[in-house]
């Protein structure tokens, strides 16, 4: 069965490399639905936040391709009930409008959003939040006239993480310990040969 | 000049290492050196030329084989790191230089291969003008590489070369590029020698062997009743053939290869089924949808081995030992995953296993490769008709090679009855195009096979399609003398999609008749001397005298224009469909 899956790739800050990452989904013609690349908790490493909508059989695959490239440290791959997420998302609308027809005051406190910038023709606002939440406020604002929508990528804290600082340290060593390398083959329910 | 740069005694890190000013070309070339790959296939062109004014200094220590075509480059590196087990080299301008490394690069990705390419690219200033010669060649190369990374900056030489062989060398093989701009080559830096790269924090050549699978697939294997074990290049490539052998042989498995693992066990083994896959042998095929525990060793599942995949040894436990965690369970559902290097996995789990004969299976195989000799092999080796089949040629040239050449193919009907037939007493004797299946592939590769081990026989054993897709390279033989002798087995037809056109396509041949030109007076041209035949009595002699002859010789060989390649699973069966005629 099909689902949302949140890829989290840990990487060396290399040139090329996103194309690397992005040319195994789509030589598979998968479609990533989005994408972020930021710095992440370790200083140096790259943090790639991928979301696709595919099988689990397909997803683990797909990480460990990820994981073969040399640059990669580290993939892992989470349903969404195992990650804490948000989308920033922006709305540019006419000042007028909103003065005139919306209450100001409501949109902000209802959907958690704020004013960044306030100008005679046009007001830009800015909020974040699950998908579902950013796209109620379009449907708010569209009869007022939306003049520009643009949402980031998604943003994923995995819940059960303990960070990358331990296993960066183990991966700049000769022998990493065995913990760092989990073992990808078993099952994470049971501790059997089962794949 | 005469080379090697003196500069750096590797001094206790806290002094300051004393350097020398140095070019970036100079850097390349010492690198090599370090490195000990000291022979190069390449071409020069515009943005290399600095590299190739440097290499004129280093000719005495650097061979370098100019060949005719950058594909023939590549190529022939791959046949040198498949001959010798070390990584080969080449040299390629930018632009067209580069693009031409393209199927090479992507055939050596595929077959796991060895190889450091050096291309020029043009000044650093340049890059995304649409320069003279200025292609993406990262990008353009991104999927095909191991790994591949630009050089602008001339101080990053040392350490990026580095970095590029221990990669192209380690873990599962394959070929990195490295591009370098031309400002980069000319710049002068302050050099502090060359060091070995044996560490890369993101890059994990070597698994960390878990004991726990490796006793719980001894238990597997130990239960199992109808054992097969089926091994590919993994175990050429790991060095771990005695490792294979000494498994094998205290469990009495029967045992199959793929394309790829052919030569890693002798062909008169007792326990050597034969070749696995669409043109495999009958045996090991059937057999694999009957036995109860599947042992893989460096292998990786490809279609042409496994057939229709749903019904590809549902019946068996799948054992596969491999060092690519990527190859686990990607095709194959596996039941215990061995993930390590095959030549230190082979010997744990020969110790936990228990000696056994398997009398009766191994039977089996024998009832059935009997069938196959009466049906198939009989009538290949020793036909009736008075014209010629590729099975005679191979089976004559045995006789002659006692197994002892390396024999090199190109892509068809030849490779699949070469590799079917040919006997090898030695690993790495077999080298072909097995996953990308690159025609034109044979002829380079064995020029390249020849230095990789200058003391052996080397025969390419190529169509007449093939032959004529890298047929340039034949100045490349004449200029340098290279003891390579051409087997033409000439079907004066693109033979294998023929077969396919008459079994699948109502023996519609839609452009499959091919035309050759004289191939000896072509040979005698580039003062490469030849034979063409076309009766049997000559066959013998004719092979002999290619053999004795001292450097090159081409023999061409007319062999029965319709005839097919069997046994065969056709696309879209199981292996145990396979079909005999």
């Amino acid at each position: 069965m099909k689902k949302e899956y949140t890829i989290t790739v840990y990487t060396e800050n290399q040139i090329g490399l996103l194309n690397r990452i992005a040319i195994i989904f789509s030589r598979r013609k998968i479609n990533i639905e989005s994408l972020n690349t930021s710095p992440s908790e370790s200083e140096g490493i790259h943090r790639f936040t991928i979301l696709i909508n595919e099988t689990e059989e397909v997803v683990r695959k797909l990480c460990r391709q990820i994981e073969k490239q040399v640059e990669v440290l580290k993939a892992y791959y989470n349903t969404e009930d195992e990650i804490v997420w948000q989308e920033l998302a922006m709305y540019k609308v006419s000042t007028d409008a909103i003065a005139e027809k919306v209450k100001v005051e409501r949109l902000l406190r209802e959907y958690g959003a704020r004013a960044v910038v306030i100008r005679k023709d046009y007001t830009v606002f800015e909020t974040s939040g699950h998908r579902e939440e950013t796209d109620r406020l379009i449907k708010v604002l569209e009869p007022h006239g939306l003049i520009e929508f643009v949402r980031s990528a998604r943003v994923a804290i995995i819940k059960s993480s303990n960070g990358f600082h331990e296993k960066l340290k183990q991966f700049e060593q000769l022998e990493p310990g065995e913990e760092v390398i989990e073992n990808e083959y078993l099952s994470k329910q049971a501790e059997v040969f089962s794949m | 000049m005469d080379t090697v740069i003196t500069a750096p005694n590797k001094t206790a890190t806290s002094t300051p290492k004393p350097t020398v000013s140095i070019s970036g070309s100079q850097a390349v070339l010492d690198a090599l050196l370090a490195e000990n790959a000291t022979t190069i296939f390449g071409y020069p062109g515009g943005a290399i030329m600095p590299i190739y004014d440097a290499l004129y200094d280093y000719t005495n220590q650097i061979k370098h084989i100019l060949v005719r075509h950058e594909q023939g480059a590549i190529h022939a590196a791959q046949g040198y790191a498949r001959s010798s087990g070390k990584t080969g080299v080449v040299f390629a301008t930018s632009g067209p230089g580069a693009t031409n490394l393209v199927t090479g690069l992507a055939d050596a990705m595929i077959d796991s291969t060895p190889l450091v390419c050096i291309t020029g690219q043009v000044f650093a200033h340049l890059l995304g003008t649409d320069a003279f010669q200025e292609v993406d060649v990262i990008n353009i190369t991104t999927p095909v590489t191991k790994w591949n990374y630009q050089i602008t900056d001339a101080t990053e030489i040392p350490h990026v070369l580095a970095k590029a062989f221990f990669i192209a060398g380690t873990g599962r093989p394959g070929p990195v590029l490295i591009d370098i701009t031309k400002n980069a080559q000319l710049q002068k830096f302050e050099y502090s020698g060359y060091e070995k790269c044996n560490h890369i924090r993101s890059y994990r050549p070597k698994p960390i062997i878990r004991k726990s699978y490796i006793e719980e697939a001894a238990k597997v294997i130990n239960e199992a009743k109808k054992p097969f074990v089926i091994f590919g290049q993994g175990v050429i490539l790991g060095k771990a053939e005695q490792e294979l052998k000494a498994f094998i042989e205290k469990g009495n498995f029967p045992a199959a290869w793929t394309v790829l693992g052919l030569s890693a066990l002798p062909t008169e083994h007792p326990l050597n089924m034969g070749m696995l896959g669409m043109h495999g042998n009958y045996g090991p095929n059937v057999l694999t949808n009957e036995c109860d525990v599947l042992i893989a060793v460096g292998m990786r599942f490809d279609d042409r081995v496994t057939g229709r995949l749903d019904k590809y040894a549902k019946q068996a436990k799948v054992i596969h030992l491999d060092i690519d965690p990527a190859e686990i369970d990607k095709n194959v559902q596996t039941t215990v995953p061995v993930w390590g290097d095959c030549k230190e996995t082979l010997p744990m789990l020969t110790q936990l296993i228990q000696p056994n004969n398997h009398t009766a299976w191994i039977n089996r195989f024998r009832e059935y490769a009997q069938q196959e000799y009466d049906v198939v092999i009989q009538n290949e080796l020793n036909p009736t008709s008075p014209i010629m089949t590729m099975g005679e040629v191979i089976k004559t040239l045995n006789e002659l090679t006692n197994g002892d050449a390396i024999v090199v193919t190109d892509v068809g009907q030849h490779q699949m009855v070469a590799c079917r037939y040919a006997k090898f007493n030695q690993s790495k004797s077999n080298i072909t195009s097995g996953g990308a299946g690159t025609m034109g592939f044979g002829l380079p590769a064995a020029i390249g096979a020849k230095f990789g081990a200058p003391n052996r026989t080397v025969v390419a054993i190529i169509g007449d399609g093939g032959f004529q897709m890298t047929l340039q390279e034949l100045g490349t033989i004449m200029q340098f003398n290279v003891d390579v002798k051409i087997l033409i087995l000439n079907n004066e037809f693109l033979g294998m999609v023929r077969q396919w056109q008459q079994l699948f396509h109502d023996k519609r041949y839609s452009f499959v008749d091919i035309t050759s030109p004289n191939f000896v007076q072509l040979a005698k041209a580039y003062h490469i001397e030849g034979n063409s035949i076309k009766d049997r009595s000559q066959l013998k002699n004719a092979l002999q005298t290619m053999l004795n002859h001292k450097g090159s010789y081409l023999l061409e060989v007319m062999v029965g224009k319709e005839n097919n390649v069997f046994p065969m699973v056709p696309q879209g069966c199981s292996v145990a469909e396979i079909r005999l005629q």
